[in-house]
């Protein structure tokens, strides 16, 4: 009989595939676990919806849990429940080690060009808040590009969702 | 039609449709387009929008009792939902391009709106998701317009496509929606009987020639899982 320590743990040690220095659980898209007999129910909320990391999360999820001898049963969760600000603390500062600047916090209402822009983005290699926006977008729907005056390097921001 | 009269299907398939098109036709800037950020930045709006329609289209084949990709590929180009404003090929023209993503995002923006206020409590949750992403192509549209106004030709041309391309983005939204798009553009709505032709359901030759390309591989093997 598996306990829901026991799920919780196996799902916790999910990495996730695109950034395999945090886990599922520090990325907080996973939104809840919870064991019936022999099945673990977990729910996934997606970052992005066109992520495309979403079909490995799903089967390395299924992968742990097929250890415990249990089955998963994977729901996903298409609702606005998931914003960067779920990244727990820990996922934030593994991040950064990694060279992702993590996402700053959301405001009310919709993040602006200007904030993008203007806003207070500091650079994970050497700290300088000197930095401009190079590109909304960046290898992943979840990051933007940006470049650092300060150590003349380009980084990686989140998106702030 | 009263929201509650209307099935799923029926409300959601025309978004899914402009959403996998619309991306589609994004994608076709993928390594051609002006500068390396926009190869990117083209190319990360087309995900999004072809993930946008696949999760549309899973709500849509759960109430239909089909599957995502037979919705999204199986059916014919004259039985397509999209709006034709989508259907267009627009590369090479960089002006035209950043007029239909300025004008779809806005009409999107105004759609969504109206869907995020749904009774349908999935509808209206994946609509608020969807509408996160979406602010971000908001932005990177509106940041070409105002970088094209900078110039003489840049303004030029883009007002051009504006011009031409306004009756088709009103076309793209129900009635009711027109108005809140005009005042967020800026300009007049076009006469009825100019949009009479760029209704949904028209399929120009351009969006046949679209689906012979996306459908090859599927139709080469219809039973093939990838």
């Amino acid at each position: 009989m598996v306990t829901t320590e026991q799920a919780w743990a196996a799902v916790a040690e999910v990495a996730d595939p695109e950034i395999p220095v945090v886990s599922l659980v520090e990325m907080g898209v996973i939104r809840d676990v919870q064991v019936d007999g022999g099945r673990v129910h977990i729910e996934l909320v997606p970052t992005f919806l066109g992520c495309p990391a979403l079909d490995a999360m799903r089967r390395e999820l299924a992968a742990k849990v097929a250890e415990l001898g249990a089955k998963a049963d994977i729901e996903l969760i298409l609702d606005d429940s998931w914003s960067t600000d779920r990244i727990t603390p820990a996922g934030r500062e593994k991040l950064r080690e990694a060279g992702f600047a993590p996402p700053v916090p959301r405001s009310e209402g919709e993040t602006t060009l200007v904030q993008l822009s203007s806003g207070v983005f500091r650079c994970p290699y050497c700290g300088s808040t000197d930095t401009r926006l190079e590109n909304i977008f960046g290898p992943t729907p979840c990051r933007s590009l940006r470049y650092c005056n300060g150590c003349r390097q380009p980084f990686e921001q989140f998106k702030t969702l | 039609m009263s929201e509650q009269a209307r099935s799923r299907a029926d409300l959601l398939l025309p978004i899914a449709d402009d959403e996998l098109i619309v991306g589609w036709r994004n994608s076709e800037w993928t390594g051609i387009a002006p500068f390396l950020e926009e190869d990117v930045a083209f190319s990360s709006i087309a995900q999004n929008e072809i993930g946008h329609a696949r999760v549309l289209y899973e709500l849509v084949a759960e109430e239909l009792g089909t599957d995502p990709d037979a919705l999204a590929f199986d059916r014919a180009p004259a039985e397509s939902r999209c709006a034709p404003l989508v259907q267009l090929q627009l590369v090479p023209d960089w002006g035209r391009t950043i007029a239909r993503h300025y004008l779809y995002e806005t009409a999107d923006a105004v759609r969504l709106e109206a869907l995020k206020a749904s009774g349908d409590a999935a509808v209206a949750g994946l609509a608020a998701k969807i509408d996160r992403e979406e602010g971000y192509h908001r932005m990177h549209a509106e940041m070409w317009v105002d970088r094209l106004a900078e110039s003489d030709e840049g303004r030029e041309r883009l007002e051009a496509a504006v011009d031409e391309l306004w009756p088709y983005a009103v076309a793209m939204l129900e009635p009711e929606l027109r108005p809140a798009l005009a005042e967020r553009i800026g300009r007049d709505l076009p006469s009825d009987k100019l949009l009479r032709v760029l209704e949904r359901g028209v399929a120009l030759p351009e969006l046949e020639e679209l689906y012979d390309e996306m459908t090859m591989v599927r139709r080469l093997a219809p039973a093939g899982r990838w």
